[in-house]
């Protein structure tokens, strides 16, 4: 009889974690079927073709392209997230502190751009900074030589920045709106200037949406494909372009592969350091 | 009161252009003054606050403090500490690190500080919770944490904003008596902010209760306790009961009840037979019928209620609402539904005027 009566529970949480599991059976299928298999097939294919060796990724190590790309794609990442800071925190910080309808207002100019295709947006970029474009118009009218600007890791670097400035926005404004109003009143009145009130009140309380913006924006310019193919230098690629080119130009298949799992490997790494210090599960907010 | 340090001449503020929000406010304060701003939410207590404080701009008026006007000084220069209710201590620092921020801002020494900063947390009680981190403490501590941090830079004033509204009633009356002996023992002129009575009653040496955006009384707490200038204050301070009089004969100090009848008071000189006024009786000066009182009336009990020291008794006399506090003892026979016999003597009635 106890024995039945303590069983049943036990029944009954089984059959809602096997509900459970059932619940999530779709879409682990889909993502066993279009993601984990190719995904290992990648990684297999890194080490086999044309010929089973770790040679690829030997190459990559050694011969100096391959790393500079790495460097470059790095690089770029970093220019970009520290970019995207520098711009969305004044931003998300006017957004944080102005009222209600202010603030949705400023809230849906910022996620247009997030609703607009990026690759309208880099397009719109190509008008925007072509050698008739309106910038170089006015730099000639202003009576100067009108600088190269597309196809330059300037260009690239500015697209890609306002195409990801939303992400770093919405993280920076998810804690600065936390933030107590009396904390920097507060501080005012304890004697703080504004800049002060920023420096020692806002950024340390502000710091966990800082990192997380700053790692959200990284790893997805890392990966980032179209806008660095279209707008950037040619000399100057990243890694996604040259994995890219690899595979359509030279059917380079087991150097991409073996790019693209140094290139996850990366972007584990920077999840992984960001992990260990604020937990995965508040990346996205 | 000795020369005035603190003066808000004519100060008015409106958010939106037309309604005000605060409407000719004019007070001073005396240096080391503790003064408590009563009244209901949206009476212009906290608007006076936040004006003084330099966070919102008066739209009319002036403050001066040691006659100097700070309406242009931006809240940082003004010198003003301040405790807010929700104790805004910075979570990202220790107790001592709190303290310290207003030293640090002053660009004060660090070892100097640090002094100051752990001196202060010893007259607040705290010095064995430097280290700790606010969400380590509880309410009274961090607010212990929040008083400190506004007193350690000397300020000019010392404003509360409902400091003690989030804490229980004991640790609430312990704090009380905690404020005022620290802000004695500093002699720092302060404005307290309060909805509650028996808190401004207990604290001040002056009470000024505001309603509807308006000043409407200021004065010790027996001033505004036992001669308020009209029926909000009354109300507002203490329980109450507001009887409508028609006066008979001021100068001899006579009036009449409607439903009590008859009534002797305290003289009335220059006020006209025949004009309304009201009665303020506190329940307190009721007190059983004696032999050859001069006011009495007779009152059906509805509800007794023991505090044990005392007892409130509510009923009616006649059609007029009464409540009558009396002691614990003499309250004991006293059955509901009963009726009972009441007086008071003429000197205790406080006679508000007409509005």
């Amino acid at each position: 009889m106890s024995a039945a009566v303590t069983a049943s529970p036990e029944k009954q949480a089984g059959g809602s974690s096997l509900k459970s599991w059932l619940l999530l059976a779709p879409l682990m299928v889909f993502l066993a079927a279009f993601f984990l298999v190719p995904l290992a097939q990648v990684a297999v294919m890194s080490v086999t073709d044309p010929e089973f060796g770790f040679g690829h990724y030997v190459d990559i190590a050694t011969d100096g392209f391959h790393l500079r790309v790495l460097l470059d794609t790095f690089l770029t990442a970093l220019v970009v997230s520290l970019c995207c800071l520098l711009l969305g925190f004044p931003l998300a910080y006017a957004m944080a502190a102005a009222p209600g309808g202010m603030a949705a207002a400023m809230m849906v100019v910022v996620t247009m751009s997030f609703w607009t295709s990026f690759l309208v947006r880099t397009y719109a970029w190509m008008v925007l900074l072509g050698n008739r474009g309106p910038i170089a118009q006015f730099v000639q009218w202003l009576g100067f030589e009108a600088p190269e600007l597309l196809f330059t890791r300037f260009s690239s670097t500015v697209a890609m920045t306002h195409i990801l400035l939303p992400y770093m926005v919405l993280s920076l404004y998810g804690v600065l709106k936390r933030i107590e109003p009396s904390l920097p009143r507060s501080a005012a009145s304890l004697g703080a200037t504004p800049l002060s009130v920023i420096r020692h009140v806002v950024l340390p309380l502000a710091a966990p949406g800082i990192a997380n913006g700053l790692t959200l924006v990284f790893v997805l310019c890392l990966g980032f494909y179209v806008t660095p193919i279209l707008l950037g230098s040619p000399r100057e690629q990243m890694v996604a372009g040259v994995i890219g080119q690899q595979v359509e130009e030279f059917l380079a298949f087991g150097e991409a592969s073996a790019m693209a799992m140094v290139l996850l490997a990366s972007t584990l790494v920077v999840l992984g350091l960001y992990h260990r210090r604020f937990g995965l599960d508040r990346l996205w907010g | 009161m000795t020369k005035p340090y603190l003066e808000l001449k004519n100060l008015s503020k409106s958010y939106d252009g037309r309604s005000r929000a605060l409407d000719s406010v004019n007070l001073t304060a005396g240096k080391g003054e503790f003064i408590t701003f009563l009244g209901p939410s949206g009476s212009g207590k906290t608007t006076t606050l936040m004006l003084i404080a330099g966070f919102e701009a008066a739209s009319e008026g002036e403050i001066l403090v040691d006659g100097v006007s700070i309406g242009r000084v931006p809240p940082h220069k003004r010198g003003i500490g301040i405790v807010f209710q929700n104790y805004a201590l910075f979570p990202h620092r220790t107790a001592l690190q709190n303290v310290m921020f207003p030293l640090q801002m002053r660009k004060l020494p660090k070892a100097q500080a640090t002094e100051k900063a752990r001196a202060m947390l010893a007259l607040v009680g705290l010095e064995h919770f430097a280290e700790r981190h606010p969400r380590e403490m509880s309410g009274g501590q961090q607010q212990r944490v929040a008083l400190a941090r506004a007193l350690v830079f000397d300020p000019a004033l010392l404003l509360l904003d409902e400091p003690l509204g989030a804490l229980d009633k004991n640790l609430r009356e312990n704090l009380q008596i905690e404020i005022k002996r620290i802000q004695r023992s500093l002699g720092v002129t302060t404005i307290f902010v309060t909805h509650d009575q028996s808190e401004a009653m207990a604290m001040s040496d002056r009470i000024v209760v505001f309603e509807g955006g308006r000043l409407q009384q200021a004065g010790t707490p027996l001033d505004v306790y036992d001669r308020p200038v009209n029926d909000f204050v009354a109300r507002f301070v203490g329980d109450s009961n507001l009887l409508p009089l028609r006066l008979t004969d001021p100068a001899a100090g006579t009036g009449e009840i409607p439903g009590i009848g008859p009534v002797r008071l305290p003289a009335q000189p220059g006020r006209r037979a025949g004009e309304a006024a009201t009665l303020l009786l506190r329940p307190e000066v009721l007190g059983l019928a004696a032999e050859g009182a001069a006011n009495t009336c007779r009152m059906q009990v509805e509800t007794v209620v023991h505090f044990g020291d005392s007892a409130l008794i509510i009923g009616r006399a006649g059609e007029t609402p009464l409540r009558a506090r009396l002691p614990g003892l003499a309250a004991q026979g006293i059955a509901e539904d009963s009726e009972i016999a009441l007086s008071w003597n003429p000197t205790a009635g406080h006679l508000i005027p007409a509005a």
